[in-house]
């Protein structure tokens, strides 16, 4: 340990997020001296996905690797490689790309196109790429807050904009509460076993006995700070606000990426320190589920404002995610990550169009802002369409397989009761998908004059494609998606 | 064995049709698509050229479905040289993610992209590619006037690849890929008058709708898979036979699951209480309406039940609701028939009454009678729904049949053949509805099911007499239409598929003679003996005396004389001045059924209004309104206590700023921040979610 403080196999494990840093100051020199014009700040994006380029072909080794030897750590057994981290860090990689595609031209809409942008992206998916494969308490904090710090920017980056200050204001506040509760919880978890590693703090844990109160202490502050961080309720308030102010494409990217990020550290959390405890925060977790689809579902059906909408649907579908970890069986788990895969897809597809309806001058993210979109756009109107039924949870789309496998791991369980009111509300979430469906059609008499305008380059358009045929693929040939989220949750479970 | 080998093409060949009128459809319109217009039929006769890329459209569409009939016909042609009458393709593998390690007897789990074609998918396919193909054919007459042609023939061939799907669905899954597809198609077809408001508000109730019931249909899928741990339809019978399952009396799995499914197929197929949708979906185009909601899509709940057969008869109490629910909903929708004006809206009660009584047979355990008569309704509701479209366009648009009348003259070959479908239907003997009714009422009378045979025998009386009432107002009598309008008969592409109908409608029920026709039915083919490879036939039990028989068929039949000689009575010689209804029922009574028991109202008052609306809007205003109210008080509160704590600075500043306020310039912007849910409301709730999670915890 003594002899060499940071080896090659170390570089190695720290390789994307060694990446991601390294392009991200690299945007932020050639922004400042290279790029004058300001027309020609698109360019940023092309080093940042270059840095995704990069980090993916690092991902293929790191595949490589464990396919061929076996999970690996390194820092002192403080950062693991496996299945579980290389499939997270791809569902960022996704992610960050999609968000730099339809940054470009949003952030040219909005007047704020500027370099650190880009270069936050790629920080906080640094920050997510450690909270994967972290198998530290203080690695995996730092991580979180790498990933909150950068999105508490992301969010404000519209300065002239009231909300979205107003939403990164809230967001910072409530996130660092909820990072101080984690932060408590974890300072418990190393009272407890003496050591940050994952691996020794579950023995402890083990060791310790049913009522013991520390633990219980430790229990209640890192659960209630991963459930802030999912946005489950009653810890969700801060999302509405922060879906809605911040700029779409981040939206978007909090949405997806934040969120996988945070059940990534959840699982690993709840599955390795905390698993032998499963008996005390398993019912715990599972009524939480409950109220946030009750609270997500049914405050979605009201809301006008599509972001909003959105936001509420997200905090929904954290229930239903939440749910796979409750049923903590293989099938629940392999549900989540399918989930989670499925739901990059289908929640950029709408967000990206979302993003295309802004126009300089103009917000357009009301319902009624995609009124006879149809007569427009008839061939985004139809991915439109398999998006939002992609989130109902409708067969042969990519969203019914995560609903699926996790229906079918909490009635093997035997919770007869979750799952029926989990299918309940399946069918309330159709109403308001619907309703965005049904405006695209909706023309009323003598309202020609302002039918909806979509505003395309060509990577919003590449990335619409390529979500809405991935939404159908993993629908229709699903197996290979399926193995592939198998793989990274067997990886979980040891 | 190529056509048994090809049936996975059966669906595949509209799916093509659809793919290229969505994706390319817009190019072949002259000028791009306006949308059509406001008016149900204001572009008729109006009399505009047909443009050429129309011509690609009326040969592929149509030719599509051809296609797929043709396949149909040569497979069932191979399938009858099949062992058991069963054979299944499987294409790849769809589901098979469950086998690993986590045992409970699901280890074999799949489900596959697989087709089977059996006796039952046999008779589902020839109806669905058969009666669609003449409504296809009919559709190029009728829309030819209309807007978004391309539109609507993108969205029928979709529709028919999906309803293929459904039925030809080796395991639940599948099929459920084709049940929410036709949901789909059928609110695409619905809202097709899009500028209508009510043609969109149709389309969303009867997707809402539809959804109640698909939610238990996932539950009883779910429920299938837990119990008997497969999915696939040939693989149900064996494991019920290994997991040693009884009959089950009173409740356990197996009624609770084949429960869910009938509640979803109370959805699909319009059965009361979810029966609220189909009269609406009348908004949409004729063609859509016969083939969508009459012959096809609402069927496909009685092709659920029917084809869970083996499982349903092992839940006798489930058999009874269905049977209850099915007559119930037969003898409903028939007295809301009796007062309706709207000649499509008379045909959509009468619809969603027939498949009352197909529900009625499968729950007295005569599956394959519900198939039959499924089959023979196919032709004459299609034969009927088409030729009042053929009214409907004759008489530029109008729907209520007090503005028709004395049309029989003028429209001689619709006149024609909607007289045959209504005889159909109203149950003369030698007309395939005839066959099917009256097996349904014979099957009902000797399950001892008598009170429920009483219904039936009302529901048909009353079927023959709003039958004859439509005939009679639309036909007879004086001539009530606008005198503008030109009334003409419809082109040949429209009465050719009413011909073909009304031929169908003779002769369809020959296939489903009584037993007591003795010599006469053993010379027919019978459906029983082909469909029982792939439904449970109960067995004769014990046998009733021939004369009983005979006796009940002659009651139920001069019953149905009686009915339309008493609607030739009142509506063929009155001057249709007032309103004979009116007389005949009683105020209080017609007064019910015009406003259809006042169950849409009731719906709207108790689930849409306070189910949805007033709890979703609490909801969604708990972070503004009601955390303000509630905190208030304990805001105070936390506050001071705050201050004691770690983190009290910050929340002493927060706390000041708020009531200091507004001056301060620091925080001056957001006004908007205290009207949109204050920060620190949020961390108290924050905290009270802490707190509830601790005491779970601490008390647990």
């Amino acid at each position: 340990m003594d002899a060499i403080l940071f080896s090659a196999a170390d570089f190695h494990v720290l390789k994307p997020v060694i990446l991601l840093c390294l392009f991200g100051c690299g945007i932020l020199i050639t922004d400042a001296f290279l790029i004058r014009n300001r027309a020609d700040r698109w360019k940023n994006a092309i080093p940042a996905l270059a840095a995704q380029v990069a980090v993916a072909a690092s991902l293929v080794q790191h595949l490589g690797d464990v396919r061929s030897g076996g999970a690996f750590s390194g820092l002192n057994g403080s950062m693991q490689v496996d299945g579980f981290a290389v499939f997270f860090n791809w569902l960022f990689v996704l992610a960050a790309s999609l968000a730099i595609v339809i940054s470009a031209r949003y952030m040219g809409a909005e007047g704020e196109h500027r370099g650190e942008f880009y270069a936050l992206l790629l920080f906080a998916q640094a920050g997510m790429s450690v909270m994967a494969a972290g198998y530290d308490l203080v690695v995996l904090f730092i991580g979180l807050e790498t990933m909150a710090l950068s999105f508490y920017v992301l969010v404000g980056f519209l300065r002239d904009t009231r909300r979205s200050n107003e939403a990164a204001l809230k967001y910072l506040i409530l996130g660092a509460f909820s990072s101080g509760l984690l932060a408590y919880g974890f300072s418990i978890l190393y009272g407890i076993s003496g050591s940050t590693n994952l691996g020794e703090i579950a023995k402890a844990v083990a060791a310790r006995s049913e009522g013991d109160l520390a633990l219980f202490l430790a229990l209640i502050t890192c659960s209630v700070g991963l459930l802030f961080k999912i946005a489950a309720a009653p810890f969700h308030m801060w999302a509405p606000d922060v879906y809605e102010g911040a700029p779409t494409p981040v939206t978007a990217y909090v949405s997806v990426a934040s969120k996988a990020a945070s059940f990534a550290l959840m699982l690993r959390i709840f599955l390795t320190a905390f698993e032998s405890a499963a008996e005390a925060w398993m019912p715990l977790l599972g009524a939480i589920a409950l109220v946030t689809m009750t609270i997500g579902n049914f405050a979605a059906v009201t809301q006008t404002n599509v972001k909003r909408m959105l936001a509420y649907s997200s905090i929904a579908h954290a229930g239903y995610i939440l749910l796979g970890l409750v049923a903590g069986n293989e099938t629940g788990l392999r549900g989540v990550a399918v989930y989670l895969l499925a739901y990059v897809f289908m929640n950029y597809g709408a967000f990206a169009l979302v993003a295309a309806l802004r126009r300089e001058g103009e917000a357009a993210e009301d319902i009624d802002d995609f009124n006879g979109l149809y007569h427009r756009a008839p061939g985004y109107t139809i991915l439109l369409a398999i998006f939002m039924l992609s989130l109902t949870g409708i067969p042969p789309l990519a969203g019914f397989y995560g609903k699926y496998f996790i229906f079918l791991a909490i009635l093997r369980e035997g919770y007869y009761l979750v799952a029926v009111f989990a299918a309940i509300y399946v069918a309330v979430s159709a109403f308001y998908y619907f309703r965005l469906i049904r405006a695209c059609w909706l023309l009323e008499e003598g309202e020609q004059q302002k039918p909806a305008q979509l505003d395309m380059n060509f990577g919003t358009r590449a990335a619409l494609v390529a979500c809405a045929l991935l939404t159908l693929l993993i629908g229709i040939y699903p197996q290979p998606f399926i193995d592939l989220a198998g793989e990274s949750v067997l990886a979980a479970l040891r | 064995m190529f056509f048994l080998d090809s049936i996975w093409l059966i669906p595949m060949f509209p799916l093509l049709g659809a793919a290229v009128m969505l994706l390319f459809g817009r190019r072949l319109e002259p000028q791009h698509d306006q949308g059509p217009p406001a008016d149900d039929h204001g572009g008729h006769g109006g009399g505009h050229g047909r443009p050429a890329g129309r011509t690609l459209v009326n040969i592929l569409c149509p030719g599509m479905v051809l296609l797929s009939f043709l396949f149909a016909l040569g497979a069932i042609f191979q399938l009858q040289s099949v062992e058991g009458h069963s054979y299944e393709v499987v294409k790849w593998t769809w589901l098979a993610g469950l086998d690993s390690a986590t045992g409970m007897g699901l280890n074999a789990f799949t489900a596959d992209w697989g087709f089977l074609l059996d006796a039952l998918s046999a008779v589902m396919i020839l109806v669905v590619t058969g009666i669609g193909f003449l409504i296809h054919v009919y559709s190029v007459g009728y829309m030819a006037h209309d807007g978004g042609y391309y539109r609507f023939f993108g969205f029928l061939n979709l529709f028919l690849f999906f309803m293929l799907v459904l039925v030809l669905a080796n395991n639940y899954v599948l099929l459920f890929v084709g049940w929410e597809g036709v949901g789909f198609c059928s609110w695409g077809l619905i809202g097709f008058y899009f500028r209508k408001q009510s043609a969109q508000r149709a389309a969303t109730k009867a997707f809402l709708v539809n959804r109640i019931g698909d939610a238990a249909f996932v539950l009883g899928m779910l429920l299938t898979f837990t119990t008997l741990g497969t999915l696939t339809f040939t693989e149900i019978g064996p494991a019920l036979e290994a997991g040693g399952f009884q009959i089950e009396n009173p409740w356990g799995p197996l009624s609770l699951l084949t429960l869910f499914f009938f509640i979803g197929a109370c959805g699909k197929s319009a059965q009361i209480p979810l029966h609220v949708w189909l009269p609406d979906a009348m908004e949409g185009p004729t063609p859509v309406s016969a083939l969508i909601h009459a012959a096809t899509m609402v069927t496909a709940g009685v092709y659920l039940v029917a084809r869970s057969s083996e499982i349903y008869v092992l839940a006798p109490n489930t058999m009874l609701i269905v049977a209850v629910i099915g007559a119930l909903t037969a003898i409903f929708a028939a007295t809301i028939g009796l007062v309706q004006y709207d000649i499509k809206k008379v045909l959509a009660y009468s619809t969603v009454s027939q498949l009352g009584y197909m529900f009625l047979a499968c729950g007295v355990g005569a599956f394959w009678v519900g198939i039959f008569h499924l089959y023979t309704h196919a032709f004459f509701k299609a034969l009927l729904f088409l030729g009042s479209g053929s009214v409907i366009h004759a008489v530029g648009g109008e729907q209520d049949m007090r503005k028709m009348g004395a049309l029989k003259d003028k429209i001689p070959l619709t006149y024609k053949t909607m007289l045959i479908g209504a005889v159909a239907i109203a149950g003369v003997p030698g007309l395939a509805g005839f066959f099917s009714k009256d097996e349904i009422l014979w099957k009902t009378f000797s399950a001892h099911q008598y009170e429920l045979y009483a219904l039936g025998l009302i529901t048909a009386m009353m079927t023959a007499f709003y039958m004859f009432r439509l005939i009679f107002m639309t036909f007879h009598g004086d001539n009530r239409v606008d005198p503008r309008t030109h009334v003409h008969e419809s082109p040949r592409s429209m009465t050719v598929p009413l011909a073909i109908l009304a031929a169908g409608s003779i002769l369809a029920g020959y296939v489903g003679t009584p037993i007591v026709f003795g010599p006469v039915h053993d010379m027919l083919p019978s459906l029983e003996h082909w469909l029982s490879s792939a439904v449970v036939v109960a067995d004769a039990g014990e046998h009733h005396a021939a004369i009983l028989e005979w006796g009940l068929m002659l009651l139920s039949v001069s019953l149905a004389l009686l009915a339309i000689w008493f609607a030739m009575k009142t509506f063929k010689t009155d001057r249709y001045a007032g309103e004979p209804m009116h007389g005949i029922l009683g105020k209080r009574c017609h007064q019910l059924f015009l406003r259809k028991y006042s169950v849409d109202e009731i719906y709207d008052r108790f689930v849409v209004k306070i189910g949805a609306q007033e709890t979703g809007s609490q909801l969604g205003q708990i972070d503004r309104k009601v955390i303000d109210g509630a905190v208030n008080g304990v805001g105070k509160l936390t506050r001071r206590t705050s201050s004691l704590t770690i983190f009290g600075d910050k929340w002493i500043v927060d706390g000041l700023v708020n009531t200091i306020g507004y001056g301060v310039k620091f925080f001056s912007y957001p006004i908007r921040m205290f009207q949109t849910g204050m920060v620190q409301n949020y961390v108290l709730l924050f905290v009270i979610g802490l707190g509830v999670v601790a005491g779970y915890f601490l008390f647990e």
